[in-house]
């Protein structure tokens, strides 16, 4: 949960980028680093194995502003996408305010994205968090790639797989070209605060 | 496991007051005391020390419960002791509680012996805080 500071008056925000390997949630984090270095104050922080692969998180900070008089801190994590990598992604899910699932458009990765986001749900059911329940956000990333005329899943396909029973709001993205990384990077957060503000109210007193 | 913290602002007066006592009185450079999920709840310094605490806490957590979930595997509870050591610096952690993580970055002149005794009892006094 979001960490209140009265004191300090600033609330720490996190929210993580989810999904399957090589789906593109680092690269949704390195084009937010460029685009909006003047409110990122700190480098990113990344923790990468050899051929460029998460092997823990990355970790990027980003300043909102002022909400009912708090400073607001918004954190933004990664977690690794390979299978094997499971309890390194419950541990950066500790805490978790908000997601965005970044599920990958190839055709290739169908089932990919699909089991994926079966453990995000399983992983929050071990927090007693529910998917159903959480600020969350879908990005069906790499449609660029169609245009390349590699073969990918039409939305309406990534809208049944994933968000059939969720519904949820999603945007067809390219975190290379940057189309729609910043939109869905606004929708969390404002999902996310929305959420959080019943707690700022109290925490205000 | 997940929680929630929430400190009103006497516990965090409290709190700054025995890192200040204990630890800053002591010399070390900087005391950040974290929350597993990695947030930040209270950062002191010695004045002359400008680390990005936020990014130190998201490793700590991660580089905490990595360290932690090894233990388990070779059926320990928990390492009681977590120490880096650098040529000048080095970072001292000490779990608070179960869900808290105290931080302590410290030069060559302070003693690692010393440094844990006072970080023990830094670690006593705000476990009866909250
Ligand atoms: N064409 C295209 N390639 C992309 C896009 N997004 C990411 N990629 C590429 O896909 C590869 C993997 O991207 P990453 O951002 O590292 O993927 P990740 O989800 O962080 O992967 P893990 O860290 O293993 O979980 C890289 O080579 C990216 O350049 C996209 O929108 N279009
Ligand atoms: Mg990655």
């Amino acid at each position: 949960m979001a960490l209140i500071n009265p004191k300090k008056k600033e609330v720490q925000v996190k929210i993580v980028y989810y999904g399957p390997g090589r789906g593109g949630k680092t690269t949704n984090l390195e084009y937010i680093n460029k685009k909006f270095r003047s409110r990122i104050k700190s480098e990113m922080v990344t923790v990468k194995t050899y051929n460029d692969r998460t092997l823990f998180f990355d970790f990027l900070p980003f300043d909102i502003g002022m909400i009912k008089g708090y400073t607001i801190k918004i954190q933004f994590y990664t977690v690794p996408g390979q299978v094997k990598y499971n309890a390194t992604r419950k541990l950066v899910l500790r805490g978790v305010d908000g997601i965005v699932f970044v599920a990958d458009s190839m055709t290739l990765r169908q089932e990919m994205n699909i089991k994926s986001l079966e453990n995000l749900r399983e992983n929050l059911a071990s927090f007693n968090k529910d998917l159903n329940n959480i600020p969350l956000v879908l990005q069906y990333n790499k449609r660029d790639l169609g245009k390349q005329g590699i073969p990918i899943l039409p939305i309406e396909t990534l809208e049944s797989d994933l968000n059939g029973s969720l519904k949820v709001p999603y945007f067809p993205a390219s975190a290379v070209t940057g189309e729609n990384v910043a939109a869905t990077m606004k929708k969390i957060i404002s999902l996310t605060v929305i959420s959080l503000r019943e707690k700022l109210d109290l925490g205000g007193k | 496991m997940d929680f929630t913290f929430d400190f009103n602002k006497n516990q965090l007066e409290s709190i700054e007051n025995i890192l200040e006592e204990e630890l800053i009185g002591l010399g070390v450079e900087c005391v950040v005391l974290i929350d597993l999920a990695g947030n930040v709840i209270v950062n002191l310094d010695n004045g002359k020390c400008e680390h990005d605490v936020y990014s130190l806490a998201a490793l700590a957590a991660a580089n905490f419960g990595a360290v932690s979930a090894m233990a388990n595997i070779i059926g320990e509870e928990e390492f009681s002791l977590l120490f880096h050591k650098g040529e000048n610096d080095s970072i001292h952690f000490s779990k608070i509680g179960t869900d808290l993580l105290l931080l302590t970055i410290f030069g060559k002149e302070v003693s690692l012996g010393f440094l844990r005794l006072k970080v023990n009892e830094a670690n006593n006094k705000i476990k009866e805080l909250v």
